[in-house]
């Protein structure tokens, strides 16, 4: 899976940590929330950074007093039909504050990525082949919003000068 | 009435072109089939029994004349110069070709249109009370809030991939024309103690398999919180709702499993959360919409049009249609004109192109140059002059339009059924033509009154038959099609559902049945009574012996 970010192609530097799996000093490692679960206090004093997955049953409410510890939040989409990570992520952005990267993982497609990020995901992970300029125009095919969102928040009816390009990269990665 | 501005046309121009893309990829295989489902339904692109069919929204059901004229031109140009209207207020097109659909939705963009949300599990296109702005009972034209709502909800990022489809519905006036309880979320409009006015919220309603009346989770929402509070019941049943079953998967069932003391305290926590802040509906911009649905510039009409009366007096057949199409607008001297798609023998809701460019012409020159289309399938012209009603009625006539059975028994609402639908045990079309046929005439039709025949072709209820006087819904038995009879349904404010009246009947059985039960009706009723005041006080005890026989009871 290559990861896309704004526009460009990242490489990952994180890797998921299988619950089985020793746990490691340094590497940057992402667990799942059962994991977290039962090794936070292994998992917390290692000098790697630390990132979490959300299976799309999973409501941040789980994490809500550890958000601090991750820089990294993975959102399942087991299918691109299951959109209860939508609201995971507007709830991550705009109830629990949180200001590192939100990453999409699974089943993520090229005609869902303006609605991903304008929920407040900021990167996606998608197929080694995918054409990155392709898949990148897709955020902008719709310049207008209609609504407030976690991109535009203040609005009932954003202002028609909010375009798709102004918004982008909001957070710092 | 609403008109786009340049961020309206920005955004559909969009997505036309967005949609030109897709289909472009589905066309060179780059999509397959099973990605490219999620996409075309999101533009109300569905694949039927023998080919695409393309919904288009009429957003709560009003249109302008030039809007009419191009699904005139629509149905001439890209499917078989006719469209069926909805019982959801919108059109559908039963034959378009893939490729044709971005030029179809360009034709259909510059004139201030589009079909996206009126499929997928989106919120659909809002629906409201079809005499919204002419009705002398509302509060206010709920037509303001709906256009509010439609482009709070149209591509929203959060809310595109629900559980399953959502459907949100309008009242503005005590009596309720927009079937509120009947929706996943019904807006009843209220005035407070303090005068002001402001929305009961329903929620958990719909037909379908399972039929349910939906409850009342707040009694008094102020207008400013309207969306904020619809983001929260959203944004709770996004996460909560079932996604292992798609029976089970709509908000009433959700609310059955939670229980509606706990639902709305999830909803009221987010709403805390939330409310006041981004979403807050100034008074401006509901001022601002507002103005888009001003009343038209009325003439002042002191007295009674007097070639109009004579025309009544002299002919018998419009007298009779004024009778039974016409209702008075709350503007003197003005009536609200119903256009019945519902001759005898044709399929309920469908209009031939040139039908529809005459409806168009008229709504131009006698209407102010508006259109509403119905829950029940028809068309309304809501200000026509008294003095105009006898030339719209000629030339209505003219047309096969003037058919006076607005509200009688055979004004019934089908849906497509097994003539076009992939999903139907039987067909709907047919037994409505049926059943028109054998109620043709116009002495019996006024005897009988009015009365709702609603008729779905499978359980899913597109016909609302759950809700109709008389409901009819197409079975499976045995692989012939049966037809199951409910009574006593109703869609407003005496919300019900019907009950079923005992085994059901075949093809060639079901018109006599109907026959029988309104028999029925008709000997057992007393003055003044309608078919659900005489459901409510007999039962179904006189139905079952003269349908079944005596040995049934
Ligand atoms: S009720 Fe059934 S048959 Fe009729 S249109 Fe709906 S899905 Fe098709």
């Amino acid at each position: 899976m290559a990861l896309l970010i704004t526009d460009q192609l990242i490489e990952d530097y994180w890797h998921l940590l299988e619950d089985g799996a020793e746990i490691t000093k340094s590497d940057n490692n992402i667990v799942s929330v059962e994991r977290w679960q039962r090794d936070r206090d292994e998992l917390i004093p290692r000098c790697g950074q630390l990132g979490i997955l959300l299976k799309s049953n999973e409501p941040p409410d789980l994490i809500e007093d550890d958000i601090y510890h991750f820089n990294v939040i993975c959102l399942d989409f087991p299918k691109f039909t299951d959109g209860r990570a939508y609201s995971y992520a507007r709830l991550l952005r705009e109830k629990y504050r949180f200001t590192g990267e939100l990453r999409a993982v699974g089943n993520v497609l090229r005609d869902q990525l303006a609605f991903m990020r304008r929920c407040g995901i900021n990167a996606f992970e998608i197929p080694d082949d995918a054409n990155v300029e392709n898949w990148s125009a897709a955020f902008n095919e719709i310049s207008i919003r209609y609504q407030g969102a976690n991109d535009n928040a203040n609005v009932v009816r954003p202002d028609a000068a909010t375009v798709a390009g102004d918004v982008a990269g909001n957070w710092s990665y | 009435m609403y008109r786009y501005d340049q961020f309206d046309h920005t955004i559909v121009r969009e997505r036309v072109n967005q949609f030109r893309d897709q289909v472009a990829r589905r066309l060179s295989g780059a999509l397959t089939e099973d990605e490219f489902r999620p996409l075309r339904l999101m533009n109300g692109l569905y694949l039927q029994l023998h080919a695409y069919m393309l919904r288009v929204a009429i957003p709560y059901g009003t249109l302008w004349s030039k809007q009419m004229r191009m699904l005139a031109h629509i149905a001439r140009r890209y499917d078989r110069g006719y469209g069926h209207f909805t019982t959801r207020q919108n059109i559908q097109f039963n034959w378009p070709k893939l490729e044709d659909v971005p030029d179809l939705l360009a034709d259909l963009a510059s004139v201030e249109m589009h079909a996206i949300q009126t499929s997928g599990n989106s919120i659909r296109n809002v629906t409201a009370d079809h005499f919204a702005g002419v009705a002398d009972d509302e509060l206010e034209d709920s037509r303001i809030y709906a256009e509010i709502i439609r482009q709070w909800s149209t591509l929203h990022p959060e809310f595109s991939f629900l559980p399953r489809k959502f459907k949100i519905a309008v009242s503005g006036a005590p009596t309720d024309r927009a079937a509120v309880r009947f929706h996943d979320i019904g807006l009843q409009m209220r005035q407070n103690i303090r005068g002001e006015v402001g929305f009961e919220v329903l929620v958990g309603g719909g037909q379908g398999r399972t039929p349910v009346i939906a409850e009342t989770i707040r009694d008094f929402l102020p207008k400013r919180d309207l969306l904020s509070y619809l983001e929260a019941i959203l944004r709770v049943y996004n996460m909560l709702g079932r996604r292992d079953n798609i029976y089970k998967a709509r908000i009433k069932i959700l609310l059955k499993e939670t229980g509606l003391d706990r639902f709305a305290a999830l909803v009221e926590e987010e709403w805390e959360r939330i409310r006041g802040g981004a979403l807050d509906l100034p008074l401006d911009e509901i001022n601002r919409i507002r103005a888009y649905f001003a009343p038209p510039r009325y003439e002042l009409v002191v007295d009674p049009d007097a070639a109009y009366q004579a025309a009544r007096r002299s002919d018998r057949e419009f007298d009779r249609w004024c009778v039974n199409n016409v209702l008075p607008n709350k503007q003197p001297g003005y009536g609200i004109v119903n256009i019945s798609l519902k001759p005898v023998g044709k399929a309920p809701g469908d209009a031939t192109a040139d039908q529809m460019d005459i409806i168009a012409d008229l709504a131009e020159a006698f209407s102010f140059d508006e259109l509403r289309v119905t829950h029940k399938q028809n068309i309304v012209l809501g200000h026509v002059r008294l003095a105009d009603l006898h030339t719209v009625w000629q030339q209505l006539d003219a047309a096969g339009l003037a058919t006076a059975n607005f509200g009688l028994a055979s004004d019934i609402i089908a849906c497509p059924g097994l003539d076009y639908c992939n999903l139907a045990n039987a067909r709907s079309i047919p037994v409505a033509q049926r059943i028109s046929e054998r109620f043709a005439d116009p002495e019996r039709l006024a005897r009988i009154g009015a009365i709702r025949i609603n008729i779905s072709g499978c359980i899913n209820a597109c016909g609302h038959h759950h809700v109709g006087d008389i409901g009819i819904l197409g079975v499976d038995r045995r692989g012939e099609e049966y037809y199951q009879i409910t009574l006593g349904g109703d869609p407003a404010d005496n919300a019900t559902i019907g009950e079923i009246i005992g085994p059901s009947f075949s093809y060639d059985e079901i018109v006599d049945a109907i026959e029988t039960i309104i028999s029925t009706y008709e000997t057992i009723r007393k003055p003044e009574e309608t078919f659900s005041d005489t459901w409510r006080r007999t039962g179904a005890t006189p139905f079952k012996e003269t349908l079944y026989g005596p040995a049934h009871n």
